[in-house]
C-alpha cells in the first residue's frame, strides 16, 4: 500500500524523521518497501496562467504563450506542449528556477523568439507519470502561488508491503493506530459528525446471504453535481496513493477506503429496480463490471443485485450498468461489510483483484461501516452538494462476527519469548492495541479482540503481538541446549554426498536441471512413459515433469556445446516422476553422461574419444563404492533412448537398477550432436546399501597364475565365461582378470580372443601344481562344452 | 725388473685412458689376468735367486696391487659417471602437467551451499529430512494452517498438477512450494523432541531476472519441551555467523506465515557494503535472508503432536541466496544454465 508521510501525520505526528519513522514501521513488521519523493527537488515553480498564445512565426510546433504567476509581470514564455492553451493554470518555472536534474531556467531565444522561462510537465518536476503535456492545474490555483506550497509537495510517499494478516494497517487509520502505540502518543482523527439528514428519502435493503455479509449500511444522496471536480487536496493525496483521480463520487469512495480502510460503492439511484438485495449469484448470471468484462457467475459468488439483476460483484467491483455516470442526479451509497470467507478467492476466480477485494479477503472492521458512510456523506455534501436521506442499516446480528475473547497467561510469556515482563507492560501494551481487558485471572489475563483484528484469535497471536510492541530484537537470545543422543551412523548407507564426490574426483562436473521439460523432449528418451504434466506451467516447454534425468543433462550437454565445450562430463541426482498405473512413484535418480575426448586434452593425454567402456568404468567405480560389486550384475539390453548394440542394464540382486549405454545414434542426430553420448541413470536406492567390511586372514602362501587365451564366438558374454570359470575354479581362485581381448587379423572373423587371467592361492599352505591343473582343465573343459571355447 | 716398472705404468695409463667399464676390464684382463702381462711376471722368479726372490716377489705384488687399485678407483668413478648421465638422461621438467584426469569437476554450488548448511547442522544434532517434491495440497498447505482461499495461497504462485490419473478423491497435487511439508511428514511420524532440516528443490510459478520457477529451500525444524524464541533467535544468529565465517550483524522483523506464530522475518548485514547502502542491500544495509518463527499451535495438532506440552521453531531459507552472497554471484539464473564455465569455478 502506498500513502502519503504527510496525510499520515495529520493523523499521528511522532518527533520522528521521515527515515526513522519508515524504520519504525519496518521493524513492527509492517515492511517499507520504499520511499519516493512526491515531487523532485525544484524552486523557482509557481502556479501560472495562460493568458494567451500565438503561434511562433518560424516553428510549427512551438507556441508564444503570455503567462501570468512572475511576481515581475506577465512573462513571454515560447512553449512546445500541445495543450498549452489560453485559460490553463499549469505550473511555471521562472527565470532563475531550479529544476530536478540540475537544470537551470535561463532567459533563451527559441527559434529567434525570447523565452522567459518555462512551463512544466508533471515528468519534468518528477512529480507524477503524465508525459502528455502541460501538467494542468485545478482552475481555482492561486497565480503566482510556489507550487510547492500550494500542492505540499515536500512530502514522501511510503510503500508499505503488508502481510496478509494485517488487514487492519490497510488504511491512513489503521497506520496511524500503529504508529501512535509504537511511540506511545496518540491519533488525531478528523471529526466525524452524522451527516445533517435534509431528505427523507431511503431504499429497501435485505440481506438474503446475512453469512456473508451480516451488514450493509445505505444511504440516498439527492441532487448531486457529479461536474464538480474533487478539490486539489483530495486529488493529490488520492494521487500518492497511486490512485487516479475519476470524478468526485468515486474519488470520495476512494478516499474513505484508504483514510478509514471501508471499501465503497456509489450506485446511480436511477438505474436501481426495488430495492437492494445481497444474495448469492444464481449460476450462470451475466454482469457486465465497470471494466467492460462481462462475467458469468457462479452460485459461490455474493452479489448485491437489485429487483432485477445483478449490480454489482459484491466487495470486488460494481457494475457497468448501475454505476454513476456523469449524468447521474441521485446516488445510493452502499458501505458494508463481507466476511472474509465469502470474498476470499473469489475475485481470483475472475481473474480480478481490486483495493476492495484485497481488504474484504483479509478482514474489513465489522464496526467500520457506519463511520465510513458518514464520512464518505460530508465530503460528498461539502464537493457535489445534494440532500443526504437518512442513513439505513441493515444488519444481521446473529451472523455478525463476534469480538473473540482471548486468555494470555503470565507463564507462557516466559516461556514462549524468553521474557520477563511486568504486568502492567503487558496491560499497556496490549490495551494500546485496541484491546479491552475483559478479566485478571489468577495465571493471567482475558482480553477482548477489537473489531479491526482479525489476526487475533490465540494466545499465541498475543504474545507475538507483545514480542512486536517490545520490539524483536529486544528480546532474549540463547543457545539451544537440549540433551541430543548421539545420532546413529549407519555405516550399511552410502549417502549422495559419498557419490558426489567420486564423480567429482573423476571429472564430473554437478548440473542442476530443471524438474520439468519439454513433454515431447522427455518423449524422445522415454516414449513409453506418460508423464505428470502441469496444469499451469510457466510455458509449453517446461510441462512435462520428467521421467528420466538424461534429457535434462543432454540438454546441458547442448547449451553447452553451443559454447564452444569439447569434453563434457555432467552428473545430476534428484527425483524422477514415474506413473504407473493409478500410482505415482517419485524416485531419486542418478545420472552421468560423458562426451568427448576421455582425457582432457593435454601433452601427455590421449586424444581419443569415450567409448561404452568409459561410462562403464566410471560406473563401476560406483558400484565399487558399496563394498558390494558382486551384489551387480550387468547384461545386453534395450532402451528406447540408447544404441541397441551399446546398451546395458544394470542389476542389483535381480532387481533392474538402471541402464547405461551410448545414446541412440537417431536421437543423437536428432538434437544435432555430431559426437557419441555416453550415459547412465540408475537408482539411488541401488547405491545406498554398503557393505560392512569383515576381515579376512591374508595367506602367507605364494599365488598362481594361470593365464588363457580362449577363442570365444562373437556374441558370447564375456560375463558368462567368467561366471563359468569362477564356478569350475574351485574355492582356491582368488582373482579372474580379462587382460586381453582382440578380434580381427589372424583369427577367425566370427570369433573373439579373450585372453583371462587366473590367480589360485591357498589360505595355509603351497598349492600342488597338479591341483592348478586339475582346475584349468575342468574350466577349459566347461568352456569348451558350454561356449564351444577353444584354447589359442 | 725395469720391465715391470714399464709395465706398471703402461697400465696405470691404460687404466686412465680407460673411457668405459669394457676398457677397464680389458686392462684388467691384459694386465691382472691370470695370462696377463704382470702376472706373467711371477714366472721369472723362477730364473731368480732364492734370495732376490722375495724382494722381487713383493714388487711384482706391489705393481699389482697399484694397477689393481687404479681400476678400482677408475670403475667406481666411470660407474659414477655412467650413474649420473642416466640420471642427466632422464631428468624430466617437473613442470608440465601431469598425465589423466587432472582436473577434478565440481559439485554444484547449490550442493556445496547445501552441504555446508548441513554439516553446520549436523554438527548440532540436526538430522536430515526429505519429501516428495509433487506433494499434495493437505501436506503443502492445509496441514500448515493455509487453507483454501487464504490470501496467504497468492503468495505462493503454485504449480497445479494434472494429478487426474493417480489422485485418490479428495485430494489435489502441486509441486510444493516450499520444503515446510517435509516438517509435517515428520511430525506426523515422529513423537518429539524433533530436530531435522529439510533441503530440496522447490517450484514456484514465477519466472524473471530474480526468480526461477524451481530453486532450493533448507529448512529447519525442533520442536521439544520448553522451546522458545530465544531459542530461535539463539540458533540463527549462531548459525548465520557460522555459514559467512563472519560476525555478521543479524536482526529479526516481525513477519507472518500462517505456519509459525510469533513469525519472523531475519536480515543480516549487507555482505557486499558492510550496512552502508549499496545496491544488492537497495541501500537500507540489510538483506533479507531468511523465514522463521515459533511452530503455530495449530500447525502442531494438526501433526498429532500436543502443542500444551510441546513447542518449536521452524526457519526457512533460499538456498541460492546463500549461495549467490558467499559465492558473489549475481544472476539467479545462472545456477540452472549449467554452464560449465560456471559450474567450474565451485
Amino acid at each position: 500500500m502506498k500513502l502519503s508521510e504527510a496525510w499520515l501525520r495529520e493523523w499521528v505526528n511522532p518527533e520522528l524523521s521521515t527515515d526513522e519513522l519508515v524504520a519504525q514501521l519496518t521493524m513492527a513488521g509492517l515492511e517499507v518497501d520504499g520511499i519516493e519523493a512526491v515531487a523532485g527537488r525544484f524552486d523557482g515553480v509557481v502556479v501560472g496562467e495562460i493568458l494567451s498564445v500565438e503561434p511562433h512565426p518560424d516553428a510549427d510546433k512551438l507556441r508564444i504563450c503570455q503567462v501570468a504567476g512572475n511576481p515581475e509581470g506577465v512573462c513571454q514564455v515560447v512553449c512546445g506542449a500541445p495543450n498549452a492553451r489560453a485559460g490553463i493554470k499549469v505550473p511555471f518555472a521562472l527565470v532563475g528556477a531550479q529544476l530536478p536534474g540540475d537544470f537551470k531556467i535561463k532567459k533563451a531565444k527559441l527559434r529567434g523568439v525570447e523565452s522567459f522561462g518555462m512551463l512544466c510537465a508533471q515528468t519534468e518536476l518528477e512529480a507524477g507519470d503524465d508525459d502528455d503535456g502541460l501538467w494542468e492545474l485545478p482552475l481555482d490555483a492561486p497565480v503566482g502561488q510556489d507550487l510547492q506550497t500550494y500542492l505540499q509537495l515536500q512530502d514522501c510517499i511510503i510503500e508499505v508491503d503488508l502481510t496478509p494478516n494485517r488487514s487492519d494497517c490497510l488504511s491512513i487509520k489503521g497506520l496511524a493506530r500503529e504508529v501512535a502505540v509504537l511511540n506511545r502518543g496518540t491519533v488525531t482523527a478528523p471529526a466525524i459528525e452524522p451527516a445533517s439528514v435534509t431528505a427523507t428519502d431511503t431504499f429497501p435493503i435485505a440481506l438474503n446471504a446475512p453469512e456473508a455479509c451480516s451488514r450493509y449500511v445505505g444511504r440516498v444522496i439527492r441532487n448531486i453535481d457529479v461536474t464538480q471536480p474533487s478539490p486539489v487536496w483530495l486529488q493529490e493525496k488520492l494521487r500518492r496513493a497511486g490512485v487516479r483521480s475519476i470524478d468526485a463520487v468515486v474519488d470520495v469512495t476512494n478516499y474513505v477506503l484508504l483514510e478509514l480502510g471501508q471499501p465503497m460503492h456509489a450506485f446511480d439511484l436511477a438505474k436501481l429496480k426495488g430495492g437492494i438485495n445481497v444474495r448469492m449469484a444464481q449460476e450462470g448470471e451475466q454482469l457486465v463490471l465497470l471494466d467492460d468484462q462481462e462475467l458469468s457467475l457462479t452460485s459461490d459468488t455474493l452479489v448485491i443485485a437489485d429487483d432485477a439483476r445483478p449490480l454489482a460483484l459484491a466487495g470486488v467491483m460494481g457494475g457497468k450498468d448501475s454505476g454513476v455516470s456523469n449524468v447521474t442526479e441521485n446516488i445510493f451509497l452502499e458501505s458494508a461489510f463481507f466476511s472474509p470467507l465469502a470474498i476470499a478467492g473469489r475475485a481470483r476466480n475472475y481473474g480480478l483483484h481490486t483495493d476492495s477485494s484485497h481488504r474484504f479477503e483479509r478482514g474489513v472492521d465489522y464496526e467500520l461501516q457506519v463511520e465510513a458512510m458518514e464520512r464518505a456523506t460530508a465530503l460528498l455534501l461539502e464537493i457535489v452538494g445534494g440532500q443526504a436521506g437518512p442513513l439505513i442499516e441493515v444488519k444481521d446480528e446473529e451472523h455478525l462476527p463476534q469480538a473473540p475473547q482471548v486468555a494470555l497467561r503470565r507463564e507462557r510469556i516466559a516461556s514462549t519469548l524468553g521474557l520477563q515482563i511486568a504486568d502492567e507492560e503487558v496491560e499497556a501494551m496490549l490495551l494500546g492495541l485496541g484491546l479491552t481487558l475483559i478479566d485478571r485471572t489468577a495465571d493471567g489475563w482475558v482480553f477482548k479482540v477489537p473489531s479491526y483484528r482479525f489476526d487475533l484469535t490465540l494466545e499465541v497471536d498475543l504474545l507475538e503481538e507483545l514480542a512486536r510492541i517490545y520490539g524483536y530484537n529486544r528480546l532474549p537470545k540463547r543457545s539451544l541446549a537440549a540433551p541430543i543422543a548421539v545420532p546413529p551412523q549407519p555405516e550399511r548407507e552410502l549417502g549422495l554426498p559419498a557419490l558426489r564426490r567420486h564423480l567429482v574426483a573423476r571429472g564430473f562436473e554437478e548440473a542442476i536441471t530443471y524438474s520439468f521439460l519439454e513433454p515431447e523432449l522427455n518423449r524422445q528418451f522415454d516414449p513409453d512413459q506418460q508423464p505428470v504434466t502441469l496444469k499451469n506451467p510457466i510455458s509449453a516447454d517446461m510441462a512435462a515433469m520428467r521421467t528420466s534425468l538424461l534429457p535434462g543433462l543432454v540438454k546441458t550437454l547442448q547449451h553447452n556445446l553451443n559454447r564452444q565445450q569439447e569434453r563434457v562430463r555432467l552428473f545430476e541426482s534428484g527425483l524422477r516422476f514415474v506413473l504407473s498405473g493409478d500410482e505415482l512413484t517419485q524416485e531419486p535418480m542418478l545420472a552421468g553422461l560423458i562426451y568427448g575426448s576421455r582425457q582432457p586434452e593435454g601433452w601427455a593425454n590421449s586424444q581419443d574419444n569415450v567409448d561404452f567402456y568409459d561410462i562403464k568404468g566410471d560406473l563401476e567405480g560406483l558400484l565399487a563404492l558399496t563394498g558390494a560389486t558382486d551384489k551387480f550384475r550387468f547384461e545386453a539390453a534395450e532402451h528406447p533412448a540408447l544404441h541397441p548394440g551399446q546398451c546395458a542394464a544394470l542389476y542389483r540382486d535381480d532387481q533392474l537398477a538402471g541402464y547405461l549405454g551410448a545414446v541412440h545414434p537417431q536421437l543423437q542426430q536428432a538434437l544435432d550432436i555430431p559426437q557419441s553420448i555416453y550415459v547412465f541413470e540408475v537408482t539411488q536406492w541401488a547405491l545406498r546399501d554398503a557393505r560392512v567390511p569383515v576381515f579376512q586372514p591374508l595367506s602367507r602362501h605364494p599365488v598362481i597364475r594361470r593365464d588363457l587365451a580362449l577363442l570365444l564366438k562373437r556374441d558370447t558374454a564375456v560375463s558368462q565365461v567368467l561366471e563359468g570359470v569362477k564356478n569350475n575354479a574351485g574355492e582356491h581362485l582368488v582373482d579372474l582378470k580379462v587382460f586381453d581381448l582382440y578380434m580381427g587379423k589372424g583369427i577367425d572373423p566370427q570369433r573373439k580372443s579373450v585372453a583371462l587371467g587366473l590367480t589360485f592361492q591357498h589360505p595355509s599352505r603351497t598349492l600342488a601344481e597338479d591341483e592348478i591343473n586339475a582346475a584349468v582343465d575342468r574350466i577349459v573343459q566347461h568352456l569348451q562344452a558350454e561356449f564351444e571355447a577353444t584354447l589359442r | 725388473m725395469e720391465n715391470l716398472t714399464a709395465l706398471t705404468e703402461a697400465a696405470l695409463k691404460l687404466v686412465q685412458d680407460a673411457q668405459d667399464l669394457q676398457a677397464l676390464d680389458r686392462v684388467r684382463v691384459e694386465y691382472l689376468g691370470k695370462k696377463g702381462l704382470i702376472s706373467a711376471q711371477m714366472k721369472s722368479l723362477g730364473k731368480l735367486s732364492p734370495e732376490d726372490r722375495p724382494v722381487a716377489g713383493a714388487q711384482i705384488n706391489r705393481a699389482k696391487d697399484q694397477v689393481q687399485e687404479a681400476i678400482s678407483t677408475r670403475r667406481e668413478s666411470l660407474e659414477r659417471a655412467a650413474i649420473d648421465a642416466r640420471l642427466a638422461a632422464e631428468t624430466v621438467d617437473v613442470t608440465l602437467p601431469g598425465r589423466g584426469e587432472h582436473d577434478s569437476g565440481g559439485l554444484h554450488p547449490v550442493t556445496r551451499t547445501l552441504e555446508r548448511i548441513e554439516a553446520i547442522f549436523s554438527a548440532a544434532g540436526y538430522r536430515v529430512a526429505e519429501g516428495p517434491e509433487i506433494e499434495d495440497d493437505y501436506h503443502n498447505f492445509e496441514a500448515l494452517n493455509i487453507p483454501a482461499h487464504h490470501p496467504a495461497r497468492a503468495m505462493h504462485d503454485t504449480f497445479y498438477v494434472d494429478d487426474s490419473a493417480f489422485a485418490k478423491p479428495g485430494q489435489a497435487f502441486v509441486l510444493r512450494t516450499h520444503t515446510s511439508p517435509v516438517q509435517v511428514r515428520v511430525m506426523e511420524s515422529t513423537q518429539p523432541p524433533i530436530r531435522i532440516i529439510c533441503p530440496g528443490r522447490v517450484y514456484r510459478c514465477d519466472s524473471d531476472l530474480t526468480h526461477t520457477p524451481m530453486f532450493h529451500q533448507i529448512e529447519g525444524l525442533v520442536v521439544d519441551q520448553g522451546i522458545s524464541f530465544a531459542d530461535l533467535k539463539g540458533t540463527v544468529d549462531e548459525f548465520l555467523k557460522s555459514f559467512f565465517e563472519a560476525d555478521v550483524p543479524v536482526r529479526f522483523r516481525p513477519s507472518y506465515f500462517p505456519f509459525t506464530e510469533p513469525s519472523a522475518e531475519v536480515d543480516i548485514g549487507c555482505t557486499q557494503c558492510g550496512g552502508k547502502g549499496c545496491r544488492v542491500c537497495k541501500n537500507t544495509g540489510w538483506l533479507e535472508i531468511m523465514g522463521c518463527g515459533m511452530v503455530h499451535p495449530a500447525v502442531l495438532e494438526a501433526s498429532g503432536v500436543d502443542s500444551e506440552r510441546y513447542s518449536g521453531f521452524a526457519f526457512g531459507l533460499g538456498v541460492e541466496r546463500m549461495a549467490m552472497l558467499r559465492y558473489g554471484v549475481n544472476d539467479l539464473r545462472m545456477f540452472f544454465d549449467n554452464d560449465l564455465r560456471f559450474l567450474r569455478q565451485f
